[in-house]
């Protein structure tokens, strides 16, 4: 659940304290430090706080009669300050400086709509007229000229993020009531236009953004109070002049019947977002609030009153959100947790959300069917709404109309296409807004591409795939040849994600994983791509044998206890290479062997296939099991730190499992006895363990059972005291 | 607010009888239950699943089978032979009729509601016409071996399915003929080969006989070719009973293990019309045989022989999640068994045939809170007086003073003088008490223990005067001036002397002034049942508890609800406080703080302050354990008017003695557990 905490303030705006002298905030930028806030007054002013301490620590004025026009930004990468007065002049200062009118001044050519300062990045100045320059640049030749993209539209809004190394810029232009979005893209210098979906009696008041695999999500507040996204690709190879961006409802602000009248917002994480604005119930004045909201489950997760009125402006910088409340600016905090279904049901009473999620349409699942079907639903669908558009197969398939891609006909272009078309539809496919059938469809994709796959031997869209399988909620039944595919390229770091992710797997395949891991070289494996997040952790990787680190062991045999027989300890003193100490496989390996201890499995009908492991790698693969139990027991909660590690049930299961499986092999291997008998000495010393824990375990009971005797008296008299 | 010394009272040993049948009636969303004792009780799921009416059983009258019929007319039959129709407003057996077939193992009634079918222990399945003033014998079906364990009717009513041992028969209406044998343990290796009993069988309209067993199976037959379409084993144990959806696309089953277990009817293959039945969700409610499922549009209903019942909502039927969906558990009557003489300390338990009574222990210490006082002395148990006959108790009551004790089975009236003298106690019948209506559904002592009050049929109230030394006399009957056929069910008698209010079955209250004899005012009729009344010592106030869990108060002498009460409607009571799932069965109050009402429902004791402010949702209800934490300087910022205690659990009882002293009387559920028989024994893993 997301919470408000109390608020605090953090500076005066009146014209007898603090800064403005009442004419407002222009904007507050992220400071020098994660503590640090800049607030640029529309006036002559430019202030930096320190948050924590509620105190400013620098206050730097431009003269009388000159007004700062673009909010202060810091260079992250110098700890300069830059700043342009009066539309044109560029003014750069550092910490120690005091008077603005002795600094590095610049005057530019054009007017500046607002610089852009990115951590590890080059300062970007959006000019109006719609040119970009990174500082540096700008700094060479300030007069240079610079272009005018966008003529008479006005820019409402702009957002620079960083996507790899490259610096992007996004910004909002208005004319006429039509929106237009442009990104620019630095590396090629590429500018898209697109051209906003227009809504009836509505116009958007606010906008923000974020990127996120090579696809910027934008999010609009609209005057209705409804908040869209709308997903804008960032490959996009056609070179059209407009394209129209469709938008989703990702959030309605109902607020018990009545519309909060949003006036700015800003996104919290992937599920939440907050909003300002104001709220008219029947009969009642407005009243404006701050609101946390929940776009998974569409609930409103904690709202605060601000009775003495705002500015309309919100910033959110580190957790906190920063917002004028009557004649103050305040700083509140929030704190904003993944919300479970049941934190978010029934918080909002009367809300009109349905508790209808969606499910896959299963009837609609029959392969040729489905492309029929779908080829006509989306027919029909787009003749009606034409704003649905996504075109851009033009330069790939020059003989089809240049209309909209459909499923149906993504299918038909795998079977023939060229892999660089084929890529091209699926990643429109991707960043397409929220789907019916989503899953099916994807489905459908895929069992399209592996027939490709069987029948073409150099096409394999590796990454696709990849991306395709994270989406999440696809299974090994929605797709059955993928694996088998994968198996037969020895693609491991698919077939790892796959069983990571998909619940379903026939124990057949999950056995042929587990050899083809077990056979793959460590060398080999070395110049793979797996992930390795499960053992990362526990493997040094860096020296993973020779270098004994000695550790104290916890789970409670130490050397009184075993003098008998526990010659893990020993070994550990001596220094003398043991199954159990050094990892047998490589990091990679490792991993790839823990994806198949987590895939879900039915013993009866994994053991006959188990039965098939050659010797050697059944003895290899015991030897890792090993050694990830003895590593497991090593902490007292026994188990394996770090994300997705397999637990030691899942080791146990699996090791009795191999040893039912080999047992014969394994008696007559001369290399086996060493590990079954190092293998026997430290379970019987588990086994030791425990039954000195039980015989605790007795004695606790015993005194409970004498507290619940005391409770089960027939009658007492006792006191009760009600406050 | 203050300290209390409480009486921990865990000496009630009442134990449930189990749920033998269950008969859910849709129209009314009324579900008729029989316990193994007899007794037959009705809930009434849209007052918030309160158990509104409750017919005590009898010993000779075991009840096999409930069958809605005729509109809401509600039938059962059992091993006594007879099938008998229940009267519902005077909550009692209306007439019988002797089935002449020996023991009744089952029974069902047909769609229309006009024919019940009953299934005799000689093995003859008999047709009874439903006609206004009863049921009349129209035919005999053909007699086999073995007796009729179960039955049920095809839905346009031309054949009856009836299960026996070892058997399935299908019947044809008209001609009475078998049409159909079949022999459910054909498949059944010869070494392995027992009897297998059907314990229930549905007959579907597609012509699908659905059979349960007791080797665990849920069998699927086509009754024509007598062919067995689908078998699932559901359990190790017996299939004790099933019941199927209107729609006949969900079935629920129980077993002897204490699990139920649902099928749906679904397709196999994706937009195929061939559908199966598949097991689907398993639920583990009971300890012991489910002998009872009924299925209703939304929920599966299941009793066992744990004396629970079990209302599961299924979660895809329901609008909305959250408290409606919410499961329903149900061990304990909604109307009290103990009545408290507080001036002698002494409580009297009410048990289906005989009755106890107890004086409390008392000690000599004090303490805080949470401690608890060394006992000086012991609570005595006194006397046990047992009901003479096959009748069971329908009510009971003891005077404050404590020399008076009534209580009534259906056909008789008991009242007992009794005298302290010491240590010593001597309990004198009453002689010649005044020929009344009987049954009396509930009794109430006057506060000066002068008047006894006996609720009865027809909305009447009997007013009898209490003679010293051992005498008594009918003085009054009040009635309603609009009069109802409805019984009076709960009795509330002002401190004073001067006010009776009594609430019957059509949930109205009437209030009657008992100085001249004449009915007062009617409080204005709520939409839900009463749970609890009583009136205020001081005030003279009404306090009614409704099932919905809403509180009101109404001033008697101004003849409408009080500022308070409209203060509570107006501002809505907390959330938490409505989602509660018993009613408030008991209301009681102090003498001394006139603000405060004492109540109490299963799981919780409540000491309301009307002079503290409501909570408001977001606020917490109980917010006892966070109060005590904090100090007392902020304790007053945080106070509210619900001061809830959960620490006894399950409640039966709980009231004032005096002014710092309750009494509560629990029933831990591992108590009643001991009672019971030991459940089938299931291998857990590893144990």
């Amino acid at each position: 659940m997301a919470a408000l905490c109390e608020g605090f303030t953090l500076c005066g705006l009146g014209p007898s304290g603090g800064v403005g002298l009442g004419a407002g905030v222009l904007a507050l930028e992220p400071g020098p430090d994660s503590d640090h806030v800049l607030l640029t007054d529309r006036g002559r002013t430019a202030t930096l706080f320190k948050v924590s301490d509620q105190k400013p620590l620098g206050c730097w004025s431009v003269k009388h009669g000159q007004i700062i026009t673009c909010p202060v930004v810091c260079n992250f990468e110098t700890h300069e300050y830059i700043a342009v007065h009066d539309d044109k002049v560029l003014r750069i200062w550092k910490d120690e400086d005091v008077n603005l009118d002795k600094v590095f001044k610049a005057t530019l050519s054009a007017d500046v709509y607002r610089i852009h300062s990115l951590p590890h990045g080059e300062p970007l100045v959006l000019f109006k007229g719609g040119g970009v320059r990174t500082l540096d640049v700008l700094l060479e030749a300030p007069q240079q000229e610079i272009e005018n993209f966008i003529s008479d539209e006005v820019i409402k809004w702009s957002e620079a993020f960083l996507e790899g190394q490259e610096p992007i810029l996004i910004f909002a232009t208005e004319k006429d009531g039509d929106y237009f979005i442009y990104v620019q893209k630095f590396k090629l210098n590429i500018l898209h236009k697109y051209k906003l979906e227009q809504q009836e009696l509505s116009n958007p008041l606010s906008f923000t953004a974020y990127i996120k695999n090579q696809i910027i999500t934008l999010l609009c507040l609209y005057s209705n109070g409804s908040v869209y996204k709308v997903l804008i690709p960032l490959q996009r190879h056609s070179e059209e002049e407009e394209q129209i961006l469709s938008k989703s409802l990702l959030l309605k602000l109902l607020v018990s019947g009545s519309v909060l009248k949003g006036t700015s917002f800003a996104i919290l994480d992937k599920d939440h977002v907050a909003v300002l604005g104001s709220l008219t119930a029947f009969g009642e004045e407005s009243k404006e609030c701050l609101t946390i909201w929940n776009t998974k489950f569409q609930t409103l997760q904690t709202s605060k009153e601000l009775p003495l009125g705002t500015s309309g402006q919100l910033w959110c910088y580190g957790e906190k959100f920063f917002f004028t409340h009557g004649k103050v600016l305040t700083v509140i905090i929030y704190k904003c947790e993944t919300s479970s279904l049941a934190a978010a049901v029934g918080k909002l009473k009367d809300s009109q959300t349905s508790d209808v999620s969606s499910f896959i349409n299963w009837n609609a699942l029959s392969d040729e069917e489905l492309v029929d079907s779908l080829q006509s639903q989306q027919s029909v669908a787009l003749k009606s709404e034409s704003k649905m558009t996504l075109r851009s197969r033009r330069n790939s398939v020059a003989k089809v109309q240049p209309d909209t891609l459909t499923v149906g006909q993504l299918l038909l272009d795998i079977k023939d296409s060229s892999s660089a078309a084929i890529e091209d539809e699926l990643k429109q496919l991707l960043s397409k807004p929220q789907m019916p059938d989503f899953q099916a469809t994807i489905g459908c994709v895929i069992t399209a591409l592996i027939n490709r796959c069987k029948t073409d031997p150099v096409f394999y869209p590796r990454n696709f795939l990849v991306q395709l399988i994270q989406k999440r909620g696809l299974s090994y039944s929605l797709c059955p040849d993928l694996m088998a595919v994968a198996l037969e390229k020895k693609d491991v770091h698919l077939l790892q994600i796959c069983l990571q992710r998909f619940p379903d797997i026939p124990e057949e395949i999950t056995y042929a994983c587990l050899k083809v891991f077990l056979s793959i070289s460590d060398d080999y494996l070395e110049r793979t791509d797996v992930n390795l997040e499960s053992v990362i952790c526990y493997i040094d990787i860096e020296s993973n044998n020779k270098e004994v680190k000695t550790e104290i062991v916890e789970n409670g045999f130490n050397a009184e206890l075993e003098e008998d027989s526990c010659d893990i300890i020993f070994t550990k003193e001596t220094h003398v290479k043991n199954d159990g100490e050094f990892c047998p496989v490589g990091p990679q390996k490792a991993a790839l062997l823990n994806a198949v201890l987590h895939s879900a499995y039915s013993e009866t009908f994994l053991l006959p296939h188990l039965k098939d492991l050659p010797a050697q790698q059944a003895v290899l693969f015991l030897r890792y099991l090993h050694y990830l139990y003895v590593k497991s027991s090593e902490k007292i909660t026994t188990t394996l730190p770090g994300v997705l590690s397999p637990t030691i049930n899942q080791i146990m299961d699996w090791m009795c499992l191999l040893l039912d499986a080999h047992f014969t092999v394994m008696v007559m291997l001369p290399e086996a006895k060493g590990l079954l008998s190092s293998l026997h000495k430290f379970v019987r010393a588990q086994v030791r363990f425990y039954s000195e824990l039980n015989k605790i375990e007795g004695s606790l009971q015993e005194l409970q059972r004498l507290k619940r005797q005391k409770d089960s008296q027939t009658y007492s008299i006792e006191v009760l005291e009600l406050i | 607010m203050g300290e209390f010394e409480v009486h921990r009272v865990r000496f009630f040993s009442y134990v449930p009888a189990g749920v033998r049948c269950l008969a859910y009636h849709r129209r009314t969303d009324r579900l008729a239950l029989a316990r193994t004792d007899g007794a037959v009780e009705v809930y009434n799921f849209a007052a918030n699943y309160f158990q509104e009416k409750a017919i005590p059983g009898h010993e000779a009258r075991t009840v096999e089978a409930l069958c809605w019929a005729a509109g809401d007319r509600l039938f059962g039959a059992g091993l006594g032979g007879d099938v008998s129709e229940y009267d519902l407003e005077r909550l009692r057996v209306k007439r019988s009729v002797d089935g002449f077939g020996g023991p009744i193992w089952s029974m069902a009634a047909n769609a229309g509601g006009t024919r019940l079918a009953i299934g005799c222990e000689d093995g003859s399945v008999k047709l009874f016409h439903v006609v206004p003033d009863g049921v009349q014998f129209e035919r005999n079906l053909d007699r086999q071996q073995g007796r009729v364990l179960c039955l049920s009717w095809h839905p346009s009513e031309t054949h009856i399915a009836a299960g026996s041992v070892d058997l399935l028969r299908v019947l044809d209406v008209g001609s009475g003929r078998t049409v159909q044998r079949i022999m459910v343990n054909y498949h059944v290796q010869k070494s392995k080969k027992r009897e297998c009993v059907v314990w229930s069988v549905a007959f579907l309209s597609s012509g699908t006989v659905v059979s349960s067993d007791s080797f665990g199976r849920l069998q699927f037959w086509d009754w024509e070719r007598g062919t067995l379409l689908e078998s699932h084993t559901v359990s190790t144990s017996a299939v004790l009973s099933l019941a199927v959806s209107e729609k006949e696309d969900s079935i629920v089953v129980g077993t002897s293990a204490g699990a139920t277990y649902q099928f749906q009817l679904l397709p196999v293959k994706m937009g195929s019309q061939d559908k199966h039945w598949v097991r689907t969700k398993p639920f583990q409610h009971h300890t012991h045989d489910v002998r009872a499922v009924a299925h209703s549009p939304t929920a599966l209903i299941s009793g066992g022989l744990d004396a629970q019942l079990v209302i599961r909502p299924l979660m895809e039927k329901m609008q909305k999640k959250g408290y409606e969906a919410a499961l329903r558990k149900f061990t304990f009557p909604h109307r009290r068994l103990v009545s408290c003489a507080r001036k002698a300390r002494l409580l009297l338990f009410q048990f289906s045939q005989h009755l106890e009574l107890w004086k409390l222990g008392s000690t000599d210490e004090s303490g805080k809170d949470g401690e608890v006082l060394p006992v000086c002395r012991a609570p005595e148990h006194l006397v046990q007086l047992k009901s003479k006959g096959p009748e069971h108790i329908y009510c009971s009551c003891v005077s404050p003073c404590g020399s008076w004790i009534a209580y009534s089975t259906a056909s008789r009236f008991h009242l007992y003088r009794a005298q302290y003298e010491g240590d010593s106690v001597s309990i004198k019948k009453v002689a010649n008490v005044p020929k009344l209506l009987l049954p009396a559904y509930q009794l109430q002592c006057s506060a000066d223990s002068g008047s006894l009050f006996v609720a009865s049929d027809q909305g009447s109230v009997h007013v009898l005067q209490l003679l010293e030394p051992g005498g008594c006399k009918h003085l009054h009957t009040l009635r309603p001036p609009s009069g109802t056929p409805e019984a009076v069910y709960l009795l509330a008698s002002s401190a004073d002397g001067n006010w009776l209010a009594a609430a019957s079955g059509d949930w109205e209250i009437h209030l009657y002034s008992l100085k001249r004899f004449k009915h007062h005012c009617t409080v204005p009729t709520y939409s839900c049942a009463v749970t609890a009344l009583a009136i205020h010592p001081v005030t003279n106030n009404l306090v009614i508890a409704y099932s919905d869990q809403q509180l009101f108060e109404f001033s008697i002498p101004e003849k409408q609800y009080t500022a308070w009460s409209r203060t509570v409607q107006n501002s809505g009571l907390h959330k938490a406080w409505l989602e509660r799932d018993s009613p408030i069965t008991h209301i009681a109050f102090n003498p001394k703080n006139p603000s405060h009402i004492l109540l109490h429902d299963v799981y919780m004791f409540c000491v309301l302050d009307k002079s503290l402010p409501l909570p408001d949702d977001s606020a917490s209800l109980m917010n006892q354990s966070a109060l005590k934490q904090l100090p007392e300087t902020a304790r007053k910022r945080q106070l509210h008017a619900f001061k809830i205690c959960k620490k006894f659990q399950p409640l039966l009882f709980a009231d004032l003695l005096d002014e710092n002293c309750l009494v509560m009387v629990e029933r831990p559920i591992m108590d009643i557990k001991t009672q019971l028989p030991p459940p089938i024994q299931q291998k857990k893993f590893g144990t």
